[in-house]
């Protein structure tokens, strides 16, 4: 099976709604469809690594969301199942984010190795 | 003649809002030309491509009629890209993720289109000779 | 050794991460591969003679990177006044381009 790299760089793309970011959530169905794939998370993606993330609360008149999206929670998840998820460092130092605030277990790459990374992949697909 | 080679192509963007829909059925119509087969994995906003409820209309500013401002939809230019394919003796294969229809009820599409999901596309993807995503932003 | 297509369809003055693109593209070449870079869309404008952002095309050039221009996308915004090296293709081009074995093709 070839190795496919998922590269998100858009975040809170109509994730309200969608209850999920729509890349990860095709990333973790196409996992256990059995893709060997991997993640990276670049630009103003590298939130998508922040713990604690909120967006429960919302209501529009009298229809209140019960099912908010937990995408820090989802990116956790898909690396307890064994998708790697890269993170750009600079983008995230650049956004001030700092290694407490990130999950456990995202791999931080420097953007010269970007090259690299796509290299170590068959397929590379920028979403 | 066919070319035995075949291209996967997933796309994101609903009809109307972006320059990548253009390009990516001008890609699918000069493949479909060329003799190749295609895949098109329509995901999110790409589902309203294939809406058989969409009509052209006039142009108010134009001063046109329907019939003169000749306005496309993409239901029609994806229609001919099916009679393209079948001209050509070559298989087009459009699959619309099924959720990605049902959260926008746009499950009533031309024929040709079919339901599909994730998997689809992976499987598309690694049975054919390339692959291009196209993102949107 | 891989074949990489790369295909820009945005403008980089749309955002601050213009650089992004040029430089993965730049740091793919350095690794030994053959790469093109396909501009289509808004990504035709910095081809544009006088732009801004001519000279990171013309780097890419000098630095042998295969720069390519879509046709119709030139055409449709009047850009008739290339920088030097920019060639001008069409999408049997990309196709191609797209179907030659062991090619990675990366939109952006």
């Amino acid at each position: 099976m070839p190795k496919i790299l998922n590269i998100v760089e858009t975040a809170y793309r109509a994730t309200i709604e969608e209850q999920d970011d729509t890349v990860l959530w095709l990333t973790h169905m196409l996992k256990n469809a059995g893709a060997d794939i991997c993640v990276l998370l670049r630009a103003n993606a590298v939130n998508y690594a922040v713990r604690g993330q909120d967006a429960s609360g919302l209501s529009f008149g009298e229809n209140r969301m019960t099912h908010s999206p937990e995408i820090d929670k989802d990116v956790a998840t898909m690396i307890e199942k064994g998708v790697a998820v890269y993170l750009v460092d600079e983008d995230a130092v650049e956004r001030g984010l700092s290694e407490g605030e990130l999950l456990n277990g995202i791999r931080k790459i420097k953007r010269r190795e970007l090259p690299e990374l796509l290299d170590q992949h068959e397929q590379v697909w920028h979403w | 003649m066919a070319s035995e080679k075949t291209l996967t192509i997933a796309i994101m963007d609903a009809p109307y809002e972006s320059a990548n829909s253009t390009s990516a059925l001008r890609i699918i119509n000069a493949a479909l030309e060329k003799g190749h087969n295609v895949n098109v994995f329509a995901y999110e906003g790409a589902v309203n491509l294939t809406m058989k409820a969409q009509q052209p209309h006039p142009n108010p500013v134009k001063g046109t009629s329907v019939e003169q401002e000749q306005h496309p939809t993409t239901k029609d230019w994806v229609a001919s890209l099916f009679k393209l394919a079948s001209t050509k003796d070559v298989k087009l294969d459009w699959v619309n993720c099924g959720l990605c229809v049902d959260e926008r009820g746009a499950g009533d599409w031309i024929e040709g289109p079919r339901r599909g999901g994730p998997k689809d596309f992976l499987d598309a993807s690694m049975a054919s000779d390339a692959t291009l995503v196209i993102p949107t932003k | 050794m891989a074949n990489y297509l790369l295909i820009e369809s945005r403008d980089p003055f749309d955002s601050s991460d213009s650089q992004y693109f040029p430089e993965l593209v730049q740091g793919i070449s350095d690794r030994g591969n053959d790469t093109v870079l396909f501009l289509v869309q808004n990504g035709v404008l910095p081809v544009r003679k006088g732009s801004k952002y001519s000279e990171a095309m013309s780097r890419l050039i000098r630095n042998k990177i295969k720069v390519l221009a879509d046709s119709f996308s030139l055409k449709e915004r009047a850009i008739s006044n290339l920088v030097e090296g920019v060639e001008i293709a069409d999408m049997d081009r990309l196709l191609d381009l797209l179907l030659e074995p062991g090619t990675k093709a990366i939109w952006h």
